[in-house]
């Protein structure tokens, strides 16, 4: 782990980028702890103990979600940074980036709507024993928005069958009662998995926005767990 | 060739328009300069049939810090912030090409916002199309404009928070895409248009500049015709990635006080952006076509000069800062070009390297732009119309087919009635996380983050009243968007319009223009409600048929204490329901508020009858009534009536807050059909703690507005006077699945 003591968030940004500021605002200002915007152009960052990539639409998501982002010099740091245990969280575009950089399995398509897909949805805490979703109780239901066009999640069987094995799905959709079934599954999502893990457990993407539900104001607060789990890990 | 003498009709001006170009130039203007007169002049650019109406409207009061005459206008809501909004067309474009027609509408209507240093915070729209049933062209161009919107502002991360979409077949050749765009600004971080300063430059900052758009301007001071779709060359295509970087890098230069001016380059492209700078500063301005970047190098002066490729911004930048200026550009890998400079000679001159091309005093292409007081007739249908009425026989005859039941369901699985989830889900409503109402109540609610504000959006227009009666018509669009926000606990602060017309030249045409305008004008002086900004939509016609005139508004209102806020849901068992504002009595029977409903439509296929009243300074102590009772945090939930009558705005209460009500109207010898279906206006429906009705009696007794309790929410149905007994599961699934069932037929 890095050397620091106190939770510092390092959020990346790449051109595109658009829930920068909706992470900082719930670090920053709901949680008060310490964070900075890091540019894509930056190399490394000897500060932070705790990487998010937040969601948008980096480089116009033209070629194909995530693709070109994972090219820009930032990466290779999150690379060794992940490498090394520190925390990574991918939300949204973020794990599309993930899953382009091979950081998580799988790849991600079309929704099966073919249509943008923007509401709240239900999800099943699949598993708490990691730094991502510790708040939670394993099994508890939670309400989070969804926002994309590309969240219909897919792996092979051969992965599918390890990621099942080893726990890394950490939120399936589901309804308000917890079934997690085809008329729960808002985007095609194999076995309707919303987030996953890597294998050591320190990587962590999700297609749901938790920095959008963190205010009662907002619809929820179900998301504020996630990033509490990180602090706390820290 | 193009001969200059013969050809000028081509480029769209007309003889006498010509004529006086000749004077002005005291010679032949060249192609390049009649190119730039043509677009100047267009009615897009030069509001040359509307101008001498506008000027009549009230654009100061209390909240307004800056008014028309900008990119957009801007309000001052305290702790030194300020919005900047408008709402603008792009009716046009998108008939033809509705994907890239409303996505650049939207790109054109941002850039507005941010050009004026504000950070867009959301995005509505109203959206009028003809009839979905078994039109495949209809659902097409539905389907691409909302993905226009979606793909364009999710991209963006801007919130499409709110607005409104009608089908009505008036508007099958020439659908309405009007989008409004709000942004949030440190007051003192905001900046103006005008070029100023000799020796100042102006920077092309953004895209670099292709053939796409040339003559826009000009093809959307048309009517559609049958070689329209030979205009699609005429849209633009937009990029909303390089846009978002053109925002954030605008925004990166004015908060380092790199740049003196901004300025969003729209309709008529270079032209028309540099030329409005140097007018308002009464400067001239040299620019050099040399200078600008280009997609195709073979491209000529003239397309260069007029080319409406998007995402292109103008900045006035001190020569000492340039440098300055391009490494932020840098950084952002965008084009940053020196193409012009200011001079004092109040010429506007086209250069190519040292080559003068064309040489045009400056205020005869804005100031002193031809000005049109065109003839206005009133129109003969109107009183034809005016004088039908439902009678008792044709509401009897409804009732052998349909039962109440059925009637309730119809109106309520209408598209201008039903949910809009549909469309709304396509749209990221929620990024930036300041969303404090969901899409589908009265009004759009933004916080404002580190204070207790919240702002209110609400976008209103009914282009069947403004076809019946186009004054009384615009006052309503108006009041319900007061009244909206007021439902929300909003205090209006100002306004903007988009006025979606016909061709202007047509006396019937101009006619409804001008009395929409003066209802307008009435209802923002009697509401108080000033107009900082707006835009002028003319020639919607298609094979010389207009559309219903419709202005669409869009107003903003201030919320003190975002803590009290409510939606139109009701919420618990046994609360009270009660129905605030004139119940029956006040109008007359002639005009019973059935002219121009959705219920008359749907089901008498008709629009006629009079256009319902409205009594503005009633709907003034309304509102004003409804602020008070919310901030007392009295009631729990507010809806107003409006499309579709009481029935509807009772049954909507419902679905929203998933759950059921028990009604009893006071049906006043009039028949239950006309009494929860006629739009009468200034109404709300609200519901309570029962403990609260003797507090809210009072207070509206003190404002004499009036008020009576009409039933209880609570169970699984909805029952109305016993006639109507429908489970709520039920009327949840039509109303929520009535848009998808049509488009996926």
């Amino acid at each position: 782990m890095q050397g620091r003591q106190k939770p510092y968030f390092g959020i990346l940004v790449f051109p595109g980028t658009n829930c920068e500021t909706d992470c900082y605002h719930v670090l920053k200002d709901l949680l008060k702890v310490e964070c900075k915007y890091i540019w894509h152009k930056e190399k490394k960052d000897d500060d932070i103990n705790a990487i998010i990539i937040p969601g948008g639409f980096s480089y116009g998501d033209y070629l194909r979600s995530g693709a070109v982002a994972k090219f820009s010099p930032i990466m290779s740091f999150v690379r060794d940074f992940a490498k090394n245990g520190g925390p990574v969280l991918g939300i949204c575009n973020g794990f599309q980036i993930l899953l382009e950089e091979n950081l998580l399995p799988g790849a991600m398509l079309r929704n099966d709507t073919l249509k943008f897909i923007c509401r709240y949805i239900n999800l099943r805490v699949e598993d708490n024993k990691n730094p991502f979703t510790g708040g939670y109780d394993k099994n508890e239901i939670v309400r989070m928005p969804i926002r994309h066009n590309e969240g219909n999640y897919y792996i092979d069987n051969k992965g599918l069958e390890e990621i099942n094995k080893n726990n890394q799905v950490l939120l399936r959709y589901c309804d308000e009662s917890g079934n997690v079934n085809e008329n729960t599954n808002p985007n095609g999502s194999i076995e309707n998995i919303a987030g996953i893990c890597n294998i050591e457990r320190n990587v962590f993407g999700l297609m749901p926005h938790p920095e959008a539900c963190c205010e009662e104001l907002l619809g929820s607060a179900d998301g504020l767990k996630i990033f509490k789990s990180i602090i706390d890990f820290i | 060739m193009f001969d200059v003498e013969k050809d000028y009709k081509k480029l769209g001006l007309k003889d006498n328009e010509f004529l006086k170009i000749e004077e002005y130039l005291g010679r032949k203007p060249n192609y390049l300069e009649l190119s730039i007169y043509s677009v100047m002049w267009s009615e897009h650019c030069s509001y040359k049939s509307s101008r001498a109406l506008l000027k009549n409207f009230k654009t100061t009061g209390k909240y307004v810090l800056q008014g028309p005459g900008e990119n957009a206008g801007i309000l001052d809501i305290g702790d030194d912030q300020a919005i900047v909004f408008k709402m603008e067309s792009h009716n046009h474009p998108s008939a033809v090409e509705p994907y890239q027609g409303a996505a650049t509408g939207i790109g054109g209507i941002i850039r507005d916002i941010f050009a004026m240093g504000a950070r867009p915070i959301c995005s509505l729209n109203s959206l009028r199309f003809g009839k979905l049933h078994d039109d495949d062209h209809q659902k097409y161009l539905f389907e691409m404009v909302v993905k226009g919107i979606g793909d364009y502002g999710n991209c963006m991360g801007i919130p499409t928070v709110g607005g409104e979409v009608y089908f009505d077949e008036t508007y099958k050749g020439n659908c309405l895409v009007n989008a409004m765009s709000v942004g949030l600004a440190k007051k003192d971080m905001l900046v103006k248009s005008k070029a100023f300063g000799i020796g100042n430059f102006v920077v092309l900052i953004g895209s670099s500049t292709g053939r796409d758009g040339i003559h826009g301007a000009t093809f959307a001071s048309d009517e559609l015709n049958e070689e329209s779709d030979a205009r699609r060359p005429s849209v633009q295509v937009g990029d909303p990635f390089m846009e978002k970087v053109v925002l954030e890098v605008c925004l990166e230069l004015i908060d380092k006080k790199m740049i003196l001016g901004l300025q969003d380059m729209g309709a008529a492209g270079i032209t028309s952006s540099s030329v409005e700078m140097a007018s308002k500063g009464d400067v001239g301005l040299d620019i050099d076509v040399a200078m600008v970047p280009l997609r195709e190098a073979s491209m000529v002066p003239y397309e260069i000069m007029i080319s409406e490729s998007q995402e292109r911004m103008l900045a006035l930048v001190d020569p000492k800062r340039l440098s300055d200026v391009k490494a932020v550009c840098d950084k952002w890998n965008i084009n940053c070009e020196r193409i012009g400079i200011v001079t004092d000679s109040g010429l506007y001159r086209i250069l190519k390297g040292g080559e003068l091309l064309g040489e045009i005093p400056v205020k005869t292409l804005t100031d002193d732009a031809p000005i049109y007081h065109h003839k206005s007739e009133k129109p003969k249908y109107i009183d034809e119309l005016n004088k039908y009425l439902l009678t008792d026989a044709d509401l009897s005859d409804l009732l052998n087919k349909f039962s109440h039941n059925e009637i309730l369901k119809k109106i309520i699985s209408s598209p201008n009635i039903c949910s809009k989830k549909w469309v709304w889900e396509q749209y990221d409503h929620m990024v930036q996380t300041n969303t404090a109402l969901l899409p589908g109540h009265d009004s759009a609610v933004i916080r404002i983050k580190g204070t207790s504000k919240a702002i209110a959006f609400s976008c209103d227009g009914n282009g069947r009243y403004c076809y019946l009666d186009p004054y009384k018509g615009a006052m309503i669009a108006v009041a319900e968007t007061a009244r909206n926000l007021a439902c929300c606990g909003a205090l209006p602060m100002g306004l903007t319009d988009c006025l979606n017309y016909g061709n202007p030249e047509k006396p019937g045409i101009f006619w409804q223009f001008k009395n929409s305008i003066d209802g307008i004008i009435k209802a923002c002086e009697t509401l108080d409600i000033p107009v900082i900004s707006g835009n002028v939509s003319l020639y919607n016609e298609s094979f010389g048929k207009a559309v219903y005139p419709t202005p669409v508004i869009g107003t903003a209102g201030l919320i003190a204490d975002i803590s009290n806020l409510v939606g139109m849901d009701f919420k618990n068992n046994d609360d009270i329901i009660i129905l605030i504002g004139i119940e029956n009595g006040s109008v007359s029977s002639v005009n019973d508020g059935m002219g121009g409903s959705e219920f008359m439509e749907l089901f008498f296929n008709k629009v006629a009858g009079m256009c319902p009243d409205i009594d503005l300074d009633y709907e003034k102590s309304l509102d004003g009534l409804m602020i008070d009772l919310i901030k007392a945090g009295l009631i729990k939930s507010a809806h107003d009536v409006s499309t579709g009558g009481i029935a509807t705005a009772i049954a909507e209460s419902c679905i929203s807050g998933r759950i059921g009500a028990k009604i009893n109207i006071d049906l006043n010898q009039k028949s239950l059909l006309e009494n929860l279906y006629n739009e009468k206006q200034s109404r709300i429906v609200v519901s309570a703690d029962s403990k609260n009705l003797a507090q809210i009696k009072q207070k509206c007794d003190e404002s004499n507005t009036g008020c009576r309790q009409i039933g209880l929410a609570g169970g699984e149905i909805l029952s109305i006077n016993n006639e109507i007994n429908i489970e709520i599961k039920e009327i949840i699934k039509l109303y929520d699945n009535a848009i998808e069932k049509i488009m996926s037929k």
